[in-house]
């Protein structure tokens, strides 16, 4: 075989890979917004169409107008923005605090806040719920955005990235008499700001995306996110309401898609920051 | 850089320090941005731990008063199958999809950093796409196409002249089925980081195989794999921890973990005996099981890997 007709085999055999995974990929998402443009007697048809041969708006309507989505939707904004402020919050400053003081006990108290990232979560299940009882926070925002406000992954990344900035910058700011918060506030929040969009955009994420807090805690529907009010549609007698899923996750994806394609860069900056340097 | 300035801040506390309160008091900024931590963490991971230990010695239905009892609860985990199958379908959906998962991200991560390949960022954000979307959304369009008698997988098969799969309906071909999704949803985040830890090994390896005459397939098993040894290693250990937590995929895709139990994780029957059945101190006893059965486990990964490191 000579070198050429290698090459063009290679390309050939990578480029098939390349295009099976893509559809592989793009296929549920095609298929999602396809259905949720169709009646419910086209969804399941014989033979299939990406394009529906009537499309519909009746399942945008419905679940926009019977259904409230966008309160639901509100919630989840809601929800995400406040817990990714107070995440942002605590762990930049809990990660100023490691990077940049030395104090007594700094090591064994860093080392406890790696150990307790290994604490599998199904152990604090029960236990997390009995107490979130006990404080009245069943039915409220607060235990799906303040218990994981000073979470030990973005306080260990911000330390990696505080770590880098000059002590000369911090201690002139401290000779012309600014005080600690003020250096914290108008020094070091500015230099980090990329990385508070990366980590910030993971928290919004996996915030937006959560479903086992909401389905324990939001008991009553005009505060569910949108994963219960997805999960929670039901059909009109005798279907299963596909459309109305599908309708209701299109609405959930388009916003984290909007910033997605916007932040790409920053996303997977903040997720390979925390593997690899790790 | 920061190690001399380390040293430096060293010898300027041990200089002036005639006494450890005073470094306490003169830490005390310090002290503060890192309190809330510590504060969180007391309060609703370290006290819940506590209760829970207590909880498990105790039958409560979550109202009125707690019962001692003793090890009851712990004496009745042995002869709990289904605790014990979503323990064993843990390891067994683990080892039908992790591998695999690991392999595909690896191979995908090469050919799209050897530059051979028109269309790098094109397909990285296609293939990472998936990882942002909520698994609700995702868990019943992957039931859509999978629908036994009508889904789109299931003509397509058709098509090609070939009989339907039980997709959601036999116990092995569900496992396959989550396993799908799971690989969907995940191939692009790991494939994300073996395309860092990628740069970070030296190009000079592979190009000198490569130029000895090796195949880049042989450069890829004997080269490429054992120094992405450590990144493997982390995807490896995350992906364990996150197999035996799986819970919204199979409260999904196979409605609580169905069919037959086929794919109930350790997570969602925690889960479903507390909050379905609210046997409080029962579930605190299982989740303490777990804990022990997950640290033996991550233990023996882990020096087993070291072993072999």
């Amino acid at each position: 075989m000579s070198r050429k007709t290698k090459k063009i085999l290679t390309d050939i055999i990578l480029y098939t890979v390349l295009i099976g995974i893509t559809i592989f990929m793009m296929l549920p998402f095609l298929w999602m917004l396809s259905t949720s443009f169709k009646l419910p007697e086209d969804i399941f048809g014989y033979p299939p169409r990406f394009i529906p041969d009537n499309p519909v708006l009746d399942n945008y309507i419905y679940v926009i107008f019977e259904k409230n989505v966008l309160v639901n939707l509100k919630n989840t904004v809601v929800i995400a923005t406040i817990g990714t402020a107070l995440s942002l919050f605590f762990t930049t400053l809990g990660g100023y605090g490691f990077a940049k003081f030395n104090f007594p006990g700094k090591k064994p108290l860093f080392l406890m806040l790696l150990a307790t990232m290994v604490i599998p979560g199904a152990v604090m299940l029960v236990p997390s719920f009995i107490i979130m009882r006990n404080f009245g926070w069943v039915d409220t925002i607060w235990p799906l955005v303040i218990p994981g406000a000073a979470s030990a992954f973005g306080i260990f990344f911000f330390r990696q990235y505080i770590s880098t900035i000059s002590d000369e910058l911090l201690d002139a700011a401290r000779i012309d008499g600014a005080g600690e918060f003020r250096i914290y506030w108008n020094i070091v929040v500015p230099i980090i700001a990329p990385g508070m969009v990366s980590l910030g955009l993971i928290f919004f994420m996996a915030s937006w995306n959560n479903f086992q807090g909401p389905l324990i805690y939001l008991k009553s529907a005009e505060k569910w996110v949108m994963t219960q009010a997805i999960r929670s549609m039901q059909g009109s007698a005798g279907f299963t309401a596909w459309g109305e899923y599908m309708a209701m996750s299109v609405i959930s994806l388009i916003p984290l898609l909007i910033i997605f394609l916007l932040f790409q860069r920053r996303i997977v900056e903040g997720i390979t920051a925390g593997a690899i340097k790790g | 850089m920061a190690q001399a300035q380390g040293v430096l801040q060293r010898q300027g506390t041990r200089g002036s320090s005639p006494s450890f309160w005073i470094q306490i008091k003169k830490s005390r900024w310090a002290y503060l941005f890192i309190s809330p931590f510590y504060i969180l963490f007391a309060i609703f991971q370290l006290i819940p731990l506590v209760l829970s230990l207590w909880m498990s010695f105790t039958r409560w239905k979550g109202v009125g008063p707690m019962k001692f009892e003793g090890l009851i609860n712990f004496s009745l985990i042995p002869h709990d199958k289904l605790f014990w199958q979503s323990m064993l379908n843990g390891v067994i959906i683990f080892i039908m999809y992790v591998p695999l998962l690991l392999f595909m991200a690896l191979v995908l991560a090469v050919i799209l950093s050897s530059g051979r390949v028109k269309g790098y960022k094109f397909f990285r954000t296609i293939i990472f796409l998936p990882f942002i979307t909520n698994m609700v959304a995702a868990g019943f369009t992957f039931q859509i196409l999978l629908e036994q008698n009508s889904g789109l997988v299931n003509q397509a098969l058709g098509y090609l002249g070939l009989p339907g799969v039980p997709w959601l309906e036999n116990i092995w071909w569900a496992r396959v089925s989550l396993c799908l999704l799971i690989i969907w949803a995940w191939l692009g985040y790991d494939m994300v980081i073996m395309l860092a830890g990628l740069q970070t090994i030296p190009h000079d390896y592979t190009e000198a195989a490569l130029v000895d005459g090796a195949s880049p397939i042989q450069a890829f098993f004997h080269i490429t794999i054992p120094l992405m040894r450590p990144v493997i290693l982390f995807l490896l250990i995350t992906s364990t921890i996150g197999t035996f937590a799986l819970f919204t995929e199979v409260y999904i895709l196979t409605n609580q973990g169905g069919p037959i139990s086929a794919t109930l994780t350790p997570m969602l029957r925690i889960y479903k005996v507390a909050f379905d059945s609210f046997q409080f101190g029962y579930a605190a006893a299982l989740s303490y099981t777990y804990f022990a059965l997950i640290f033996v486990l991550a233990i023996f990964q882990f020096s087993f890997n070291r072993e072999n490191m």
